[in-house]
């Protein structure tokens, strides 16, 4: 595996510390005019996506993490894991809830994700930056008000909860971000 | 690359000529690639294979122009491309441009006023006067501790105090330097320079030690605007015998991957004049005058692209 020294530590690279996967966010070097250099970093841990702040002494080495994004199919869930499978490969795995996290409320299946893998273990899942899902429950639409601009909580598909504008209707189908949460438009059935 | 910043460069060039030129301080020359190198322990040379052996890239002109003025030069400054490896970052790139002067018969404290004639000359949004500051001050007014006296385990625990997080052993100097360099310089005010003096001893390089309030100081001092260091000046330390001590230590500390100057130092023997020296850090100070705050925006092209 790779080692990292304290100057290597640019923003992307994946390094292992107390034990956990991190990525470094931002770093910067400090040094006084005759004394010792240090890095300052930002890092996230990718097991819990927490961000903490880092000193490093120019001296130290890091080991690097074994990090692997991966292009995969989600297939199913049981309720307790969420498979998915390797497009090329047809190899199958299964993620748990904590590297699910927000994933879970965007996928109804066959969605392309990226599954972030550590050691061969699925850490995270991000889904497309785009779901489309149909609304199962809202409170019936208020016709003639498409200008004012409120909105209502709808329930959709795979049971997200997303404020929609008021004229929006049970059946219909949403564009999502799902990096926000937010309502794009209204997709044509 | 920014072509506003090549003119604010050749400007501010232009105006470091005239301010010496005005105080009959020459423009001196000394060569970039030397057979010896800069032997302080945290500051790394570039080397290069020539077929004459390998040669380093100075990482300041110090050495040379010493020997100019025990040579009997006078008064000179010096502005030109250095190397330092490893030194990376918004505030550092491994070739930088550096500013180094030497004065003879002056104290460190007129070089200081100086020093902020210069810069408030090439900075002209500076407007309130200087500040000045010991170290020790410094650290009792950010951190509330005494530099000089805090043992290990109180540097450590005022470091994890102020939220630092760092992991394994350091000796005391560079839990100094990590308080400074994180608590300290981070208070200093944006809108006017700071200049920090009286290093803990250890810290001299070759500046003289002279005694305050029961400590061994060195005389010397950073000039900062902000947070940003500028520049580093001192009381030259003219004992040859003091500067060959340090030289050796220094080498030593190193584990001897660098030849000490022996040129530079059998020049000291003849007696270097009684002066007071500082080097400033060009690119920095073009980016306080263009109030940026990322190296790459104000050098031609920066060490990614060079």
């Amino acid at each position: 595996m790779a080692t990292y020294g304290s100057n290597d530590l640019r923003v992307g690279v994946k390094i292992i510390l107390n034990g956990d996967p991190y990525t470094v966010v931002d770093s910067d070097f400090v040094k006084p005019g005759k004394g010792q250099a240090f890095t300052r970093a930002r890092v996230r841990n990718l097991k819990t996506g927490r961000t903490i702040e880092q000193t490093f002494k120019s001296t130290e080495t890091h080991e690097g993490a074994d990090v692997e994004d991966r292009d995969m199919e989600y297939l199913y869930t049981d309720g307790e894991n969420w498979t998915f499978m390797d497009s090329s490969s047809f190899e199958q795995l299964e993620a748990g809830a904590t590297a699910m996290a927000d994933a879970v409320k965007w996928l109804k299946g066959n969605e392309k994700c990226v599954v972030t893998l550590w050691n061969g273990v699925p850490l995270q899942v991000t889904t497309p930056n785009f779901a489309e899902l149909k609304i199962t429950q809202t409170d019936p639409g208020v016709r003639g008000d498409t200008a004012t601009g409120g909105t209502k909580p709808a329930t959709l598909e795979t049971g997200a909860v997303v404020k929609v504008p008021l004229y929006m209707e049970e059946g219909e189908i949403l564009k999502i971000d799902t990096r926000t949460g937010e309502y794009v438009s209204r997709v044509k059935a | 690359m920014n072509l506003a910043a090549l003119h604010e460069r050749a400007s501010l060039n232009q105006q470091v000529r005239v301010f010496f030129a005005e105080r009959k301080v020459l423009e001196v020359e000394t060569p970039a690639l030397s057979q010896a190198g800069n032997t302080d322990p945290f500051i790394d040379s570039f080397s290069v294979n020539t077929p004459h052996g390998l040669r380093y890239l100075h990482t300041s002109p110090e050495y040379p122009m010493k020997r100019l003025l025990v040579a009997g030069a006078g008064d000179i400054y010096q502005l030109c491309k250095v190397w330092r490896r490893d030194e990376s970052g918004k505030r550092h790139n491994p070739e930088f441009t550096l500013l180094e002067w030497y004065r003879l018969g002056f104290t460190w404290q007129k070089l200081m006023y100086e020093v902020a004639d210069l810069l408030h000359t090439l900075i002209p949004h500076l407007q309130k006067p200087p500040r000045f500051c010991s170290y020790r001050e410094a650290f009792l007014e950010s951190v509330q501790l005494d530099p000089h006296l805090a043992t290990e385990a109180e540097l450590s625990a005022c470091a994890q105090a102020h939220g630092i997080a760092i992991s394994g052993e350091m000796p005391v100097q560079a839990w100094r330097d990590l308080l400074l360099t994180h608590c300290v310089e981070t208070q200093f005010p944006t809108d006017q320079l700071t200049f920090l003096y009286h290093y803990p001893a250890s810290q001299s390089a070759l500046a003289t030690i002279q005694q305050v309030d029961g400590q061994a100081v060195a005389e010397r001092f950073e000039v900062y605007l902000g947070a940003l260091e500028l520049g580093n000046g001192y009381q030259e330390q003219t004992d040859s015998a003091q500067n060959r001590l340090i030289l050796v230590q220094d080498a030593h500390t190193r584990g001897h991957d660098i030849p000490v100057d022996e040129r530079f130092l059998a020049a000291l023997e003849h007696g270097l004049p009684e002066c007071a020296g500082v080097a400033l850090g060009i690119d920095r100070i073009l980016l306080c005058r263009m109030q940026r705050d990322d190296l790459k925006q104000v050098i031609a092209f920066s060490w990614e692209v060079a």
